[in-house]
């Protein structure tokens, strides 16, 4: 049960592994897909490490990150982040630290991009506190770092999936956190859109040390963009590693149960495909 | 080269010269919710005393406030029939709005209130039963009317939720299908009862189901208070999940919103508020899904502005709605709920139709 755990703990518990997950179990009530739990993950991220978060559907990737950002809770197993159990900090407390991005924003009411970026200021509120002028400074600057700015009045109602995906991001950057968990963030963007979300997460990274784990389909995308690639199967974090570790003609086999993906490092970059 | 990134510096210039413009505009004009929730209840709180003026003066006989001094007539018809009727049709009108709008947040669904749901429907049948088997009963002093409605309400919105939500997601069309057919089980329930029970029973069941405000003194105003405001204080209290809810729901639990918590606390507190409403004055339809939409399209999406502007638009709806109830045929009175129908049954309609641009049913 924490084979896992016990492969992956000895060489990254260093001092400075920021978000990190032990043996961490998970189920959904009777009369869900069985298949998609979480069952023994482990897993630890460094301080401002970018990571990637990849395995089949149904290996539970989704599970893990809502695990990770407090939306669901595990039924045994421990999440730390900075050495505190996130058992034993505050819902708000966490959100300060830990901001979740949805794979894209779909509200049927027109709230504005800037009305939904501010939602991300709820951690720093009361109850019965309206947002202030420092908050909607905090939105706006959050707009600006994905160079969504001129969204802000629009609703997002009429926005498209990439404009979205970045109202998303901002409205996660408005908490101000230490890490960012994104959930297949790419999945309805074009390349451009994916290459610039990819590009703003390197550059909060490198200017704001934020550290990010992002699941995601795109292996191609993965070296050299990422400092570091978890793979999940069944449930498991069955190998981590930098890129071009991870992307192995063996590891990408097992990881997705499939004898025809294949990977080849040309031009100093993974490229990764499946034989038809 | 060089030409290129002098391009790029002077665009860069022109992005922040126009980003430091939209700061200011937006700063003069209140972007911010706080500001626009002062604003908006001030100029209803204003709309709400002149509609309470005028459905205090007309009736079966304009009352002339001049003469109040020396007509004890005149004082009756005001403080014995008229403000108790109109401080009813306030309380049941703010009721209804504000439960509209909490859970159209709930359910992210805008055409959600009241009736659509068949929240009103379980209350009516549940207020149904109440009166045949035991009027005027009354368990540890509550009206069993009250608790029976609630318990309806409560019920229903049980059954709807249960059947519209898999998963993370609510359906939009599964939740108001859900919503017509308990009504439609209702109100055959309550016509079975109507033919059941014995005539004088059955024409108080009719009268009551048509929906009237029908009131003398202050007694049952009062009562209904009791149950009312701790309702109103628990949506009040919840309005900020409510928006970060209508927002994402996983970003909302994401931000600290305990979701089932927030769900459980609304489904409570709207089946009292609809229970009791019901049980006074019968199925009021649509007032719950008009207001909150007036007051969306004038200040905006933001939940904590909707719901306390809900409330006090909702009053000044009702009453004004009573008012004409009262005096429109010039003879005896038309019910209410037949007033807000047909004023709010178009509106519903004309939602749906907008609505299918963005989701679909």
């Amino acid at each position: 049960m924490t084979r896992a755990a016990d492969e992956i703990l000895p060489a990254t518990t260093e001092a400075r592994s920021l978000l990190e997950a032990r043996a961490l179990h998970f189920a959904y009530p009777a009369a869900k897909n069985a298949a998609d739990v979480v069952r023994g993950a482990s897993l630890a991220i460094g301080r401002g490490c970018l990571a990637a978060l990849i395995g089949a559907n149904g290996s539970g990737k989704s599970s893990l990150v809502r695990l990770l950002a407090g939306i669901l809770k595990p039924q045994s197993g421990e999440i730390f982040f900075d050495g505190v159990p996130l058992s034993a900090i505050d819902p708000r407390g966490r959100a300060k630290r830990i901001a979740y991005v949805p794979q894209t924003i779909n509200s049927v009411f027109p709230f504005t991009a800037l009305e939904v970026v501010l939602t991300g200021r709820s951690p720093y509120a009361g109850r019965f506190r309206f947002e202030t002028a420092g908050d909607e400074e905090i939105a706006r600057d959050a707009l600006a770092a994905v160079d969504a700015s001129h969204l802000a009045p629009r609703p997002v109602t009429e926005l498209s999936g990439g404009e979205r995906q970045m109202v998303a991001l901002a409205r996660a950057l408005a908490q101000q956190p230490q890490c960012l968990l994104l959930d297949e963030p790419s999945s309805a963007l074009d390349l451009k859109h994916r290459t610039a979300l990819l590009r703003h997460l390197r550059r909060l990274r490198d200017e704001k040390a934020i550290t990010a784990l992002v699941v995601t389909h795109d292996l191609g995308l993965l070296d050299p963009a990422f400092d570091t690639v978890f793979a999940m199967r069944c449930g498991e974090v069955v190998a981590h590693g930098a890129p071009a570790d991870v992307l192995q003609d063996k590891i990408l086999a097992d990881v997705y149960g499939d004898e025809h993906v294949r990977a080849r490092r040309v031009f100093n970059r993974t490229f990764v495909w499946s034989e038809l | 080269m060089k030409s290129r990134s002098e391009i790029n510096a002077r665009t860069s210039a022109n992005l922040q010269e126009g980003a430091a413009r939209a700061r200011l505009v937006t700063a003069t004009s209140s972007s911010l919710a706080g500001g626009r929730l002062r604003l908006a209840l001030v100029l209803l709180f204003f709309i709400f005393l002149l509609a309470a003026a005028i459905s205090l003066s007309v009736g079966y006989q304009t009352l002339d406030f001049s003469l109040l001094k020396h007509d004890a007539t005149a004082r009756a018809i005001l403080f014995q029939l008229r403000l108790p009727r109109v401080v009813l049709a306030a309380i049941v009108g703010a009721s209804l709005a504000m439960v509209g709008a909490a859970l159209q947040a709930l359910f992210r669904n805008p055409l959600a209130e009241p009736l659509t749901l068949g929240v009103s429907g379980g209350g009516a049948l549940g207020a149904g039963l109440a009166i045949a088997f035991g009027l005027g009963a009354r368990v540890g002093g509550v009206p069993l009317v009250f608790l029976a409605a609630f318990a309806g309400a409560g019920v229903s919105v049980a059954v709807v939720y249960r059947l519209a939500r898999t998963g993370a997601v609510v359906l939009p069309g599964a939740l108001l299908l859900a919503g017509v057919v308990i009504n439609v089980i209702a109100a055959s329930g309550v016509v079975l009862i109507q033919y059941l029970t014995d005539y004088t029973r059955a024409l108080q069941i009719l009268r009551w189901t048509i929906g009237s405000l029908d009131v003398v003194g202050f007694d049952l105003v009062w009562r209904m208070l009791i149950f009312l405001v701790p309702g109103w204080i628990v949506l009040f209290v919840v309005a900020r999940d409510l928006h970060l809810l209508a927002v994402d729901e996983e970003t909302a639990a994401s931000l600290g919103v305990n979701v089932r918590r927030s769900e459980r606390l609304v489904y409570i507190a709207s089946s009292l508020i609809v229970g009791t409403t019901v049980a006074v004055g019968g199925t009021i339809g649509f007032v719950g899904l008009i207001v909150p939409h007036a007051v969306r399209l004038l200040f905006g999406e933001d939940v904590r502005v909707v719901l306390p502007c809900s409330f006090l638009l909702g009053a000044t709806f009702l009453m004004l709605a009573d008012a004409v109830a009262r005096t429109a045929t010039g003879m005896g009175e038309l019910p209410v709920g037949v007033i807000t129908a047909l004023a709010g049954g178009p509106v519903f309609l004309w939602l749906l139709r907008r609505q299918q641009r963005y989701s679909a049913m």
